[in-house]
């Protein structure tokens, strides 16, 4: 893990370029009308690896856990299909990135498909992000950051856990 | 069952017949006509659209949101966030630097804002008055107007205790000397829920959608929703037509129907990312050059800190208690901020919360005994706070360029250790910035030396903003402003811009009454012009 780390940290402008190309990449293998997100095959696979590592210590570590995640991507799906198009576009963009291999290798340092990535190495990928010098890379962490913390404690499920009641039963 | 515990106002109004277009529902293109179409039905929209209607004239209120009402308000966020929010209330920046959160419904903001209301600031108006040529910036001239739409929207001290939320501002800065203030709220009845900005459940707010607006409609004014204005239509520097596509359900996309809609005169308050935008979109004319140009958003730091005793900062009136200490200094130092406290919720604290997995998680845990504290950078005074540039993405769509500058993240970095410095005397056993880097501090001393080290920058610190002014400055020079001082745009005869996109500056306050009364003056004027009598006055 700590070569491919490096040498994603040494991308640079390279990994712009990428981020850039394959997004457009993989839009224009899309069937769908343009601009409406779908989350399909390896961008599934990507965000179902990186959706535990942003949730560690919140997800249950046995029971339920498959359902919690599922139901957290479900959130996530269905936030990002209430942006506007244009911001659709862009997380479409990302996501397009992730599933592409030569571009997950580079930019994230993950080797095999995202369905075999370990969550150490996904953690680590999140926190390189998250402080690179690249603002490209740092507002993708933060999109991925927001999407799927929100969508988690969107959930009255993942309440009880933080303490917070909800609102007046009453009202609502 | 909250639909009967609640009498719904709007509900009973549609029962009555108001007259409203839904252009989610529309089955065919249609073609309106007023003698003033208003184009959005916020702080602007909905002041302009009582007076005008009071005033005789017929009158078409154009909003790009839907009509929800208190029982479609369930406080929760992930309905709320989509529904009531421009772009789910992710909306930002160009440079993905700065979050912004805007109302996009009937009400606009004042359906989902925090309810503090406070006059525009004798400092400010002041700065206009010497710097943009307008001579009636005075808190004596604006007085009547102010106290007009205080009296007409509740506007008065809040009796209750702050919450602990809140306390903790008021507490610290004791503690240190720092002088606080109480804030004032727009509201009657409140049952000091908590949910302001999910709209108000109980229709104790008295935001547009429970005020104006339907005073408008009893006026018999036409409200068309889901409808977002596509362009205006200029002929000899007359606009004829206004051209609109009906939104779906969801807001997201057009249907393909068009809304057309003709009037002698248009008034715009769509607010300062909006309104700017249509110009753009319809190639206005832009004699002073400054369209779009000079757009603020008070730029808006955070910090939480960590308690022994509950705070449940998500219950209670959210914000009652402020510091203006830190804007006494002169425009020409450094930046100046106001301090407050939001409301925390779990959707928008877990966000705005730096990290991710198990640190994260253990933040998350300690929620009832998190409080959080905000610090408003008062931008457009200084050549280092020149604001943003409204600009439009290739679908037409608005963006705002607001580039920080390094004036603005000296501001930052002051208002991160002032807001500890306040937690850590209020009896905070810890103190987290809403920072990537930092952590949370244990002591005054630690979190001094670990801020002052903190680098401060784009994607490092947590920007927000709720306030968004400028991009079609008033002045009374017209080399200094998009609109003259009576409101009317330079450049086209029959267009008015009534919104917060009129401020010159930044306000240093929530914005919300300096809208509603500058708005009131201007609506007035305008209402007169038109039908050759005084404007209606608006009472409680």
């Amino acid at each position: 893990m700590g070569t491919s780390r490096r040498t994603f940290l040494k991308a640079g402008g390279l990994a712009a370029l990428a981020l850039a190309a394959g997004g457009a990449l993989y839009r224009a293998t899309r069937l769908e009308a343009p601009h409406r997100f779908a989350l399909d095959g390896e961008a599934r696979a990507a965000l179902h690896a990186i959706a535990p590592a942003i949730l560690a210590g919140a997800l249950p570590q046995r029971q339920g856990r498959e359902a919690a995640l599922a139901s957290a991507i479900d959130g996530v799906h269905a936030a990002i299909l209430g942006l506007p198009p244009a911001t659709q576009k862009e997380v479409q963009d990302l996501f397009g990135l992730l599933a592409l291999a030569p571009a997950r290798r580079l930019l994230t340092g993950v080797s095999g498909g995202w369905e075999h990535a370990r969550p150490e190495e996904v953690s680590a990928f999140l926190q390189d992000w998250r402080l690179h010098r690249l603002g490209l890379l740092r507002s993708a962490y933060h999109a991925l950051h927001d999407l799927v913390l929100g969508a988690w404690y969107a959930q009255p499920a993942n309440w009880p856990a933080t303490g917070y009641p909800g609102p007046m039963k009453e009202l609502s | 069952m909250s639909a009967r515990l609640i009498p719904d106002p709007i509900e009973a109004g549609i029962a009555k017949g108001w007259k409203i277009v839904d252009g989610a529902t529309l089955d065919a293109d249609r073609t309106l006509e007023a003698d003033v179409v208003i184009i959005g039905s916020g702080a602007g929209g909905g002041v302009t659209a009582e007076i005008l209607a009071r005033s005789g004239l017929s009158v078409i209120v154009v909003e790009e949101g839907a009509l929800r009402s208190s029982r479609d308000f369930k406080m929760r966020e992930a309905e709320a966030y989509p529904s009531l929010y421009q772009e789910s209330a992710a909306r930002k920046t160009l440079d993905k630097g700065i979050n912004i959160l805007q109302g996009r419904t009937v009400g606009g903001s004042t359906t989902v804002n925090w309810t503090s209301s406070f006059r525009t600031p004798a400092a400010t108006l002041d700065w206009w008055r010497r710097h943009y040529a307008l001579p009636e910036a005075t808190p004596d001239a604006m007085a009547p107007w102010f106290a007009m739409m205080e009296a007409r929207l509740h506007i008065s001290d809040w009796s209750g205790a702050p919450n602990e939320n809140n306390d903790v501002l008021r507490r610290g800065a004791r503690k240190l000397g720092i002088p606080t203030g109480l804030i004032r709220r727009n509201v009657n009845g409140c049952w000091n829920l908590g949910y302001c900005g999910m709209g108000c459940p109980t229709n104790a707010k008295q935001s547009m959608l429970v005020t104006t607006i339907p005073a408008a409609l009893e006026h018999g004014a036409t409200l068309v929703t889901r409808a977002r204005a596509e362009r205006l239509v200029a002929k000899g520097g007359r606009i004829g037509l206004l051209e609109c596509r009906a939104l779906d359900a969801a807001g997201v996309y057009p249907t393909g129907r068009l809304l057309r809609l003709h009037a002698r005169h248009y008034v715009l308050a769509g607010g300062a990312i909006n309104s700017p935008a249509l110009l753009l979109r319809s190639k206005a004319p832009d004699p002073s050059g400054l369209l779009g140009k000079r757009t603020f958003l008070h730029p808006t730091v955070i910090s939480t800190a960590f308690f022994p005793q509950r705070v449940e900062a998500w219950a209670g009136a959210p914000q009652t208690v402020y510091s203006d200490h830190f804007l006494a200094g002169a425009f020409e130092g450094p930046m100046g901020y106001k301090l407050e406290a939001p409301p925390l919720h779990p959707l928008l604290l877990a966000t705005t919360m730096s990290g991710f997995g198990d640190t994260h998680a253990a933040m998350m845990r300690d929620f009832p005994h998190l409080s959080g504290m905000l610090a408003l950078l008062r931008d457009g005074f200084h050549e280092g706070a020149p604001g943003g540039t409204v600009r439009l993405r290739a679908d037409g769509s608005p963006e705002l360029d607001y580039p920080m500058s390094d004036y603005l993240w000296d501001g930052a970095r002051r208002a991160l250790l002032t807001m500890a410095e306040i937690q850590f005397a209020a009896g905070a056993h810890g103190v987290q910035p809403a920072h990537e880097m930092a952590r949370r501090y244990t002591s005054w001393q630690e979190a001094k030396a670990a801020i002052a080290a903190l680098p401060q920058g784009l994607q490092r610190t947590r920007v927000a903003s709720a306030h968004v002014m400028g991009g079609c400055a008033m002045a009374g020079d017209e080399r200094l402003g998009v609109v003259a001082p009576s409101g009317r745009y330079r450049g086209l005869d029959n267009l008015s811009v009534h919104d917060g996109s009129l401020f010159p500056t930044s306000i240093g306050a929530n914005p919300q009454l300096s809208i509603y009364g500058l708005t009131a003056k201007l609506a007035s004027g305008l209402a007169q012009e038109l039908t050759g009598r005084p404007a209606a006055r608006l009472a409680a």
